[in-house]
């Protein structure tokens, strides 16, 4: 089996940015494919796999990543990663305490 | 962001003696408390929302590091503090280790961008292995201060 490569450029959209439970659930859905994921911002490179590579971005609302899938299962990966992202991590809305902004 | 921009040193504890996950958080706020970090009338609201984070996930990020965080209205800007327990603490963390090195971070709701910093400082001196065993092996709260104070200086991440 060969290896794909496959990339996408998204933009961070939700207001509160890659804070802790944004991060956790990249890596999450990264963590099910069996792709190296890597994600790239300006010059800096981490694994999509880690929760405290991913918030080394420190990447706020507006910010734009681009996320890089090596591996057979490449072309799925980024497909996942991309609705994420840009469905601005909806569970991060659903689970926030009713009594505090989402994002908490 | 720098650890001196959000570390409140006078309320580090470098030998907790709480056992617990609920008792370690509160050995901590109580700790900004009583420093005059924090406001009495708000020290079991910032309890309470930060227990309530936790029960969304665990901020036990592995490696023995825990993040436990909250947005609170009573902060005008990123209060933070450090906590050290020798015998480590069951916190629910992914990789199911005990913690021992617990960075407490009280931010404003309406400044996600400042939160984020702070995040972003605390992760990247994180990843550095030396960063975290001196933390580990602190016992006093002087020797925190310094460990943070070179982290600033940028002798650990380069």
């Amino acid at each position: 089996m060969s290896d794909l490569f496959r990339s996408t450029t998204v933009t961070i959209s939700n207001p509160q940015g890659l804070h802790m439970r944004p991060a956790y659930l990249f890596v999450s859905t990264a963590s099910k494919f069996e792709s190296k994921i890597e994600v790239v911002k300006d010059d800096i490179r981490i694994d999509g796999k880690s929760v405290l590579d991913v918030l080394t971005l420190g990447a706020t609302q507006g910010t734009k990543v681009s996320v890089e899938a090596t591996g057979a299962d490449a072309q799925n990966a980024i497909a996942a990663l991309e609705d994420l992202v840009n469905s601005g991590f909806p569970a991060n809305v659903d689970s926030a305490p009713a009594s505090e902004p989402p994002g908490v | 962001m720098k650890f001196s921009d959000f570390v409140k040193t006078e309320a580090i504890k470098a030998e907790l003696t709480a056992s617990d996950k609920e008792a370690v958080i509160r050995e901590l706020v109580t700790s900004l408390v009583e420093t005059g970090q924090l406001g009495a009338d708000d020290q079991e609201s910032i309890v309470q929302a930060i227990l309530k984070r936790e029960e969304l996930g665990s901020t036990g990020i592995g490696r023995g590091i825990a993040v436990p965080h909250t947005k609170h209205p009573s902060v005008d800007k990123p209060i933070g503090t450090v906590g050290i327990s020798a015998t480590g603490v069951d916190f629910q963390s992914l990789d199911g280790e005990q913690v021992q090195l617990f960075f407490m971070l009280i931010s404003p709701p309406d400044q996600p961008n400042d939160h984020l910093r702070a995040l972003e400082n605390i992760s990247k001196q994180l990843q550095d292995e030396t960063f975290c065993r001196f933390l580990k092996q602190s016992r006093t709260s002087k020797d925190v201060q310094q460990i943070l104070e070179e982290a600033d200086n940028n002798q650990f991440v380069s």
